[in-house]
């Protein structure tokens, strides 16, 4: 005989509902202000629940939903790639922040600068940049060595530097890393 | 504190070290930080409550209907 089991743990709802913020979080900044972000919190929640005996009580619930968050967000994306078509230039073509700019770099900006770096880096520095992890955490839920994902940050910095033109210098770029053709003052 | 002193997660590349290579993390920091904060004070939308109370209502019948199955 199993142990009765009336409904979810209430715990287990409990502990859920307080991480559904950050999860909510981390799925906007896996994939933008979306649908797709969205249904992806709504698929993170379905799973989870489902598999609530998997989760172990005592261990960090956090992580363990990020976890399930993100390898949903892949697999959403492998098939979605079969189904669009590539869009990666697009990204870069849309960052137009100026050199310069940063004094006043508003959070759009960042957010654009943020979605156009490559999918690992993003969520290495969002892991550990914002979601509060350690970078042991962080590589569990990615799944990778802690090296890796300490590199996965050091390059997702570098490249926010370099695109939000927060180099050395102050006042320019240090090389117009971007020459960022058809800048002609964007409107502000 | 001072006895040893720890190089707080220097980087080993050979980076810029000056002020506002400081600076500019600083700044990648604090704007993730807002970027992310932004969004969490945002709240969760009603339609994931509402999913959760339907899932924990769905479970609990689930739960008595095995429970008076069991008695019969």
């Amino acid at each position: 005989m199993t142990s009765a089991r009336d409904g979810a743990s209430p715990d287990f709802k409990r502990d859920l509902l307080a991480q559904l913020p950050a999860l909510r979080a981390f799925a906007v900044s896996l994939c933008g202000r979306s649908d797709q972000a969205d249904d992806l919190l709504q698929n993170t929640i379905l799973k989870a629940w489902s598999n609530q005996e998997s989760f172990a009580p005592g261990t960090n619930m956090k992580a363990w939903l990020f976890r399930i968050l993100r390898n949903d967000f892949y697999s959403e994306l492998r098939l979605r790639r079969r189904e669009l078509p590539d869009s990666d230039g697009e990204h870069s073509a849309r960052l137009t922040v100026h050199p310069g700019q940063h004094a006043a770099l508003d959070l759009k900006d960042f957010r654009r600068a943020l979605e156009a770096l490559p999918n690992d880096h993003r969520e290495a520095i969002v892991l550990v940049g914002a979601s509060g992890f350690s970078y042991e955490e962080a590589a569990a839920i990615c799944g990778c060595a802690v090296g890796t994902l300490k590199s996965r940050v050091n390059r997702a910095r570098a490249s926010l530097r370099e695109l939000l033109s927060l180099a050395e210098d102050d006042d320019f770029g240090p090389d117009m890393a971007f020459p960022a053709a058809g800048t002609a003052a964007k409107p502000v | 504190m001072n006895g040893s002193k720890k190089p707080a997660d220097r980087s080993p590349s050979p980076q810029p070290t000056s002020g506002s290579f400081q600076k500019a993390q600083e700044t990648i920091t604090q704007k993730l930080r807002e970027y992310y904060d932004s969004v969490e004070d945002e709240g969760i939308p009603d339609r994931f409550l509402d999913l959760l109370e339907k899932l924990d209502e769905a479970e609990k019948k689930a739960g008595k209907a095995a429970e008076e199955a069991g008695r019969k």
